[in-house]
């Protein structure tokens, strides 16, 4: 029978299956963080147990670690603990952990792919929901609980039960200023929050192809947003080359086995899909969201929707509940949307391609004087790499507060947040209610379009910024 | 892990869907390092204020809905983080079933590693039910027997039988898990003869 990509690393990571389906799936990698882990390790010392495969296992500290100066340490005591608890467990449990000086330090998304941690073919876990995001390397990657992070780490293994296939085609090509960004948000707002729920989403067609391998990641990275236990992109070329000589790839005669196996993951021409959606590229423009939901999306020339309009009463409910939320009336432009502060960067869009992105924009530009503008690179290493670049000064010069790496204003757990009704044009993931600080109201946004809301002052389109 | 037994409770009502794991605990709850105590901060937002005084008209702050056991709420709920601190502040605050139209995934697992069973219903159940959370009347949910009892009606539910099995006997799903340690340790030795790179770089 015809397979589907997913259908085939599912198949070749199967322990053990009982007569229900349940199964149970080998894990070849596991990123671990401080947020999600300290109850986990409990757990192992309670019960005696040991790390299984200490060496599948990376950990780095990245929720909770301040982004301002850090030689003075973190001043918050409840982050400090839970960051020093990470370090105590993988000393003691003997696993790699990049500290919080180490310059490899970055959100855990962020630098499996950069360290080659990420393999094509493998089943990569960690506790966290944007964990789909290495799914472009062609991997099936899927956040998990804490209990189950306990669970792999005593057993390297994960119970789980199947999902569907559900396939979404981009054909075509981007536009100018549009995005990969702008792909996955006009995806989820086609699909819903979640219309991907109880599948794996393959992500394929000619624009895919043509994404580079972080653009890809972008769009893997939302794919949660869309209720999605994972999405995935068949491995190609780009993600070898990419890979290749990154300090945790395979090496040498390993390199070969591995490009072998790597070479022949994709789904088989005639493979069946449970559900399957279609795009064109020349459709998608450069998105915004106006709601507290990732599929309360418009494209920047729209306006904000009003509940009237709307049949169904929970829709209707929820529109109202969001504009309330969002300070926001029915049939504003979302161009005439003023904003206070911008951040740059996440696990979506914290990567070096991102920041060259925004930097085009704004270079010699200024950002508006009400403004309050942020960069966070995702690593230390795209860090060091922008700065090489000298896109730091780009920014810099423009007005824009240049940050050390970390998760920062997506959650805000760190003292990076948002103030009561403050707005924000930000290129993280999630718009919910309070995610960004308490009465927060986010507007998610591709890297270029954070930037050209940085010097109008106010949402605006990013094509008006293109030479 | 408690075990699983029938209970008996007003249900909670909250008619709002796309519940997100923010919502149900907020990140500043997110820097302990244990897995009590979260009951307080349940729905923090939508039930104090910027001082941290109680909305007094928050369902859950009021009487008899404060010492409900079954929530019911709109389609999707838990959706967005993986943080299982969601079930755990549902738990702690007393609440062992959530009864919903659909689920997030994770959130959807991580309940049935902590006790608390997640019940799929059609909409128009849901709102019947609705009706006994608005009239204070307490419906019984029985897992073993996949039933809900109200007034003089009853529905069926489905459940994944070896989740309920779990979840009746209270087990620990690592040790059923460690069972099969000579078949992990078979892949292994399989996987690092056919994948070797998995292990040595």
């Amino acid at each position: 029978m015809p397979k589907t990509l997913y259908d085939k690393i599912w198949n070749d990571h199967l322990v053990n299956t009982q007569d229900d389906g349940t199964s149970l799936l080998y894990v070849d990698r596991h990123l671990v963080h401080e947020v999600t882990s300290p109850q986990a390790f409990e757990g192992l010392r309670n019960s005696n147990r040991k790390v299984r495969q200490p060496n599948l296992t990376l950990a780095v500290a990245d929720h909770n670690v301040p982004t301002s100066d850090r030689s003075k340490g973190i001043s918050d005591e409840e982050s400090k603990l839970q960051v020093e608890t990470l370090e105590k467990n993988c000393k003691e449990f003997g696993i790699k952990l990049f500290g919080m000086d180490d310059k490899r330090q970055g959100i855990v998304h962020i630098i499996g792919p950069e360290q080659g941690f990420t393999q094509p073919g493998s089943i990569i876990v960690c506790g966290d929901s944007h964990t789909a995001t290495h799914g472009a390397f062609g991997s099936l990657a899927f956040g998990i609980g804490t209990s189950e992070v306990e669970h792999v780490l005593a057993t390297q293994t994960l119970v789980q039960k199947k999902s569907k296939n559900f396939r979404i085609k981009v054909d075509g090509k981007l536009s100018i200023g549009v995005t990969s960004k702008d792909v996955i948000l006009q995806i989820i707002g086609k699909i819903g929050t979640a219309g991907g729920t109880g599948y794996v989403i393959e992500y394929a067609g000619s624009l895919i192809s043509s994404l580079s391998v972080e653009q890809r990641m972008t769009i893997c990275n939302m794919t949660i947003e869309g209720g999605a236990r994972a999405g995935l992109i068949e491995p190609d070329q780009k993600i070898f080359d990419y890979l290749n000589g990154r300090p945790m790839a395979p090496k040498k005669e390993n390199w070969d086995k591995a490009l072998d196996y790597w070479s022949k993951l994709k789904s088989d021409n005639d493979a069946d899909f449970d559900k399957e959606v279609t795009l064109d590229g020349k459709d998608i423009m450069p998105m915004v969201t106006w709601g507290t939901s990732p599929q309360d999306v418009i494209s920047i020339d729209g306006r904000i929707p009003n509940p009237e309009n709307e049949v169904d009463e929970d829709r209707k409910n929820s529109i109202e509940r969001s504009l309330k939320y969002m300070g926001l009336k029915p049939g504003t432009a979302i161009k005439d949307v003023k904003i206070d502060k911008v951040f740059i960067g996440s696990c979506t869009n914290g990567r070096i391609e991102d920041l060259r992105d925004a930097a085009k924009i704004i270079k010699n530009k200024k950002v508006a004087q009400h403004v309050y503008a942020m960069v966070v690179p995702g690593s230390g290493l795209v860090k060091q790499q922008a700065e090489q670049e000298g896109l730091d000064k780009v920014f810099k010069d423009s007005g824009f507060d240049w940050r050390e790496p970390g998760c920062s204003m997506c959650l805000a757990m760190n003292a990076d947040k948002l103030k009561p009704e403050e707005r924000c044009a930000s290129t993280s993931n999630r718009n919910f209610e309070g995610r960004q600080g308490r009465g927060g109201r986010t507007h998610l946004v591709s890297p270029g379009m954070a930037a050209a809301a940085a010097i109008s002052g106010s949402l605006d389109d990013v094509r008006k910024f293109q030479n | 892990m408690q075990k699983f037994k029938t209970i008996k409770s007003i249900p909670a009502y909250l008619p709002i869907v796309n519940i997100d794991t923010d919502m149900i605990i907020p990140k500043q709850f997110l820097k302990t390092i244990k897995r009590t105590g979260l009951g307080k901060n349940l729905f923090y937002e939508m039930r104090y204020n910027e001082q941290g005084t109680p909305i007094n008209d928050f369902i859950l702050n009021t009487t008899p809905f404060n010492n409900s056991k079954i929530l019911i709420a709109g389609k999707n709920f838990g959706c967005g983080s993986s943080r299982e601190h969601a079930p755990w502040a549902l738990l702690d605050f007393g609440i062992t079933c959530v009864i919903s139209s659909s689920y997030a995934d994770i959130f959807f697992n991580n309940c049935f590693k902590n006790g608390i069973l997640p019940i799929v219903l059609p909409e128009a159940k849901i709102k019947e039910l609705s009706e006994y959370s608005k009239r204070k009347e307490e419906i019984i949910v029985n897992l073993e027997k996949q039933k809900i009892n109200f007034g003089n009606s009853e529905i069926d539910f489905e459940v994944d039988q070896f989740k309920k099995k779990c979840l009746i006997e209270g087990l620990d799903d690592i040790a059923l898990s460690l069972e099969k340690n000579p078949k992990i340790t078979e892949f292994e030795k399989k996987l690092s003869s056919d994948k070797p790179w998995i292990f040595n770089d």
